[in-house]
């Protein structure tokens, strides 16, 4: 790795150096300045990159071997479910019959694939227990507003305009906030008890009848299930609130508990997180929502459906909150989720979240001897511990999370929920082996160690890395965004 | 800790000083050391009202956002504009070049009711 070239794309190659050679131009040439007005046509030539292939390979490759993947290691980034994500899924979206077709296509044309998108809408169902599903949302964040703007459009249409007011917990997703804010609603926080489960009398206190929903991840963000919420589902929908179910931590329950079981009316998955959509670098993602009956009218249109033996976009929805996406959202990305739940089957989904379970167990009781577990109870698919005693040290949450990559390993998710002091959210999924979990630990008691004997090493990390500790504070504070020469 | 015993707090880590009728408001050096580098402060505008324990702003780290709430009620008369292009004044000088808002509060005596540097480091020390 010693010899390797950081220079940017910019400050590679020579003036008039180039990496194709076109056709001799056999068409008249034209004057711009006569064609367009003057401000369209640009004086100055971009200052784009004159290189060579080999040396745009050079950079790209350079670039690919200094990242860092769940293909190249260990990842526990807490409420982003890194698991490997099978090859076979990329196999079965790049056949031609998939990959060759077009959004245009006359949907007489590209029946299998509606039914794929068909059939995948049924699974995502079957497994939550809810009445439809629509794919479209690109995201878990749109798939939040999309729940939310049908559940607005549910309350309008029962002439019930004053519902203003979302309940969110505090240890919920920002996102979620967030969503409630964008779809014109007050998000409302409701506290976190002693055993880090949302507090029952604080939920009776801020319901009432401005209440629209209220919005929950099951099991929460610190990976505790929310043992109470039949009874919560009790309080909101007795209010006359409806309950909506923020999916990020489905990989933990699947083929033992249902949202539709528990009360939940719209739910939205992230396919990119527990149905092995291929995740970071920006995505794309895909959020489908899932509605009971109640709420099947209000669902964005088209509604993917089945009309004699033809699948087909549903137009005709006059109740329907419109289209949120180009055509029908990320269809790359339901291939590989279809693929997923067919490879794995029903039996196969369960043993996800068995494993994904154990593994966070397994994880948890071997790091709370040194670190605080401020929840004692079994967690589901992730915990949160604190880095509460080795804050006292002076070395904080971000120092262990640096000094992880020396070590080889991407850290947790730090700083986050909120109501954990110097917290570590650690996720490992259900695809890591007993050997890897076992490096992870070692790592993390080296660390502790480390904390105690000669903190510096742990303040001043990475040491091993390419790039060494980064100066956040700058970058935020007066980034560049853009390069000059 | 510094705590300095002329300023009032509040639970949200808010510190008060009385100015002729007027008050003026940061956040305390216990705050800005677990928030970490502070790198923008989002206030509101002269002439805002702003209602008691309701967010008036929010001050973003490296690591968090965290909002600001008003101690008392009141009308903004000045906000420190020097905080947009100097963040760090937060972490550097929180008592004196970081001070955000300046005041007129509904109701004067709603000082009054504000924790002293003791009660303040109290209720640190419990948390």
């Amino acid at each position: 790795m010693a010899n390797q070239d950081f220079s940017l794309i910019f400050e590679r190659g020579k003036k008039g150096r180039t990496s194709y050679s076109l056709p001799e131009m056999d068409v008249p040439e034209m004057d711009l300045d006569n064609e367009f007005e003057n401000c369209y046509v640009r004086s100055d030539a971009p200052d784009l990159p004159e290189v060579s292939e080999l040396d745009i390979m050079r950079h790209y490759t350079g670039l690919s071997r200094r990242n860092y993947g769940v293909d190249s290691g260990f990842y526990p980034l807490g409420s982003c479910t890194m698991k490997y994500n099978p090859k076979i899924n990329e196999d079965v979206a790049s056949l031609d019959g998939f990959s060759h077709i077009h959004p245009h296509q006359d949907p007489k044309t590209v029946q299998g694939a509606m039914e794929m998108m068909y059939d995948l809408q049924a699974s995502l169902s079957e497994l939550t227990g809810m009445h439809d599903f629509s794919l479209q949302s690109a995201a878990g964040a749109q798939g939040e507003w999309s729940g939310l703007m049908m559940i607005r459009a549910f309350h309008e249409a029962n002439g019930d305009d004053n519902r203003t007011k979302v309940i969110v917990p505090d240890s919920a997703h920002g996102t979620n906030p967030a969503s409630v804010t964008v779809a014109g609603f007050e998000p409302v926080t409701v506290q976190t008890n002693e055993n880090g489960l949302v507090d029952l009398e604080d939920l009776k206190r801020v319901v009432d009848e401005e209440t629209a929903a209220m919005m929950l991840t099951n099991p929460n963000t610190l990976g505790l299930f929310e043992t109470d919420i039949m009874e919560m589902a009790e309080i909101v929908h007795g209010a006359g609130g409806k309950l909506y179910y923020d999916g990020a931590n489905l990989n933990a329950i699947m083929g033992y508990a249902r949202p539709g079981d528990m009360g939940f009316d719209v739910v939205h998955l992230n396919l990119h997180k527990t149905f092995t959509g291929p995740h970071g670098g920006g995505g794309p993602g895909s959020g489908p929502v899932g509605v009971t009956e109640e709420f099947v009218s209000y669902l964005p249109k088209p509604v993917l459906t089945k009309k004699d033996d033809q699948f087909v976009f549903d137009y005709d929805r006059p109740a329907s909150i419109g289209r949120i996406k180009p055509y029908y959202g990320n269809f790359g990305i339901y291939l590989r989720a279809y693929t997923y739940i067919r490879t794995m089957g029903a039996e196969g989904l369960k043993k996800v979240s068995e494993y994904a379970v154990l593994n966070a167990n397994y994880l948890m009781r071997r790091l709370e001897k040194e670190y605080v577990l401020p929840y004692q109870q079994h967690c589901k698919h992730e915990f949160v511990l604190s880095g509460k005693k080795q804050k006292q040290l002076g070395v904080r949450t971000l120092d262990i999370a640096k000094r992880l990559l020396d070590y080889g390993y991407h850290p947790p998710t730090i700083y986050f929920p909120l109501n954990v002091e110097e917290a570590m959210m650690t996720e490992p999924t259900e695809t890591e082996s007993k050997e890897t979990l076992d490096g992870f630990i070692d790592a993390m008691l080296h660390i502790s160690e480390e904390a105690k004997n000669e903190p510096e090493t742990v303040q001043e990390a990475p040491h091993q890395t390419v790039v060494k500790r980064m100066d956040e504070t700058t970058a935020a504070r007066k980034p560049i965004l853009r390069y000059q020469k | 800790m510094n705590l300095p015993k002329d300023l009032f707090y509040t639970k949200e880590h808010e510190w008060v000083k009385k100015e002729d009728g007027n008050v003026r408001i940061g956040i305390t050096d216990f705050a800005q050391d677990e928030l970490g580098d502070i790198v923008f402060v989002e206030m509101p505008e002269v002439g805002d009202e702003i209602g008691a324990d309701e967010p008036f702003g929010s001050v973003e780290s490296v690591k968090t956002v965290s909002e600001l709430y008003a101690p008392l009620s009141g009308k903004v008369l000045e906000v420190n504009e020097e905080l947009e292009d100097s963040p760090e004044f937060v972490n550097e000088s929180p008592y004196d070049k970081a001070w955000m808002v300046v005041v007129e509060p509904s109701n004067p005596s709603d000082v009054d009711q504000l924790l002293s540097a003791e009660q303040y480091e109290e209720a640190v020390k419990k948390d």
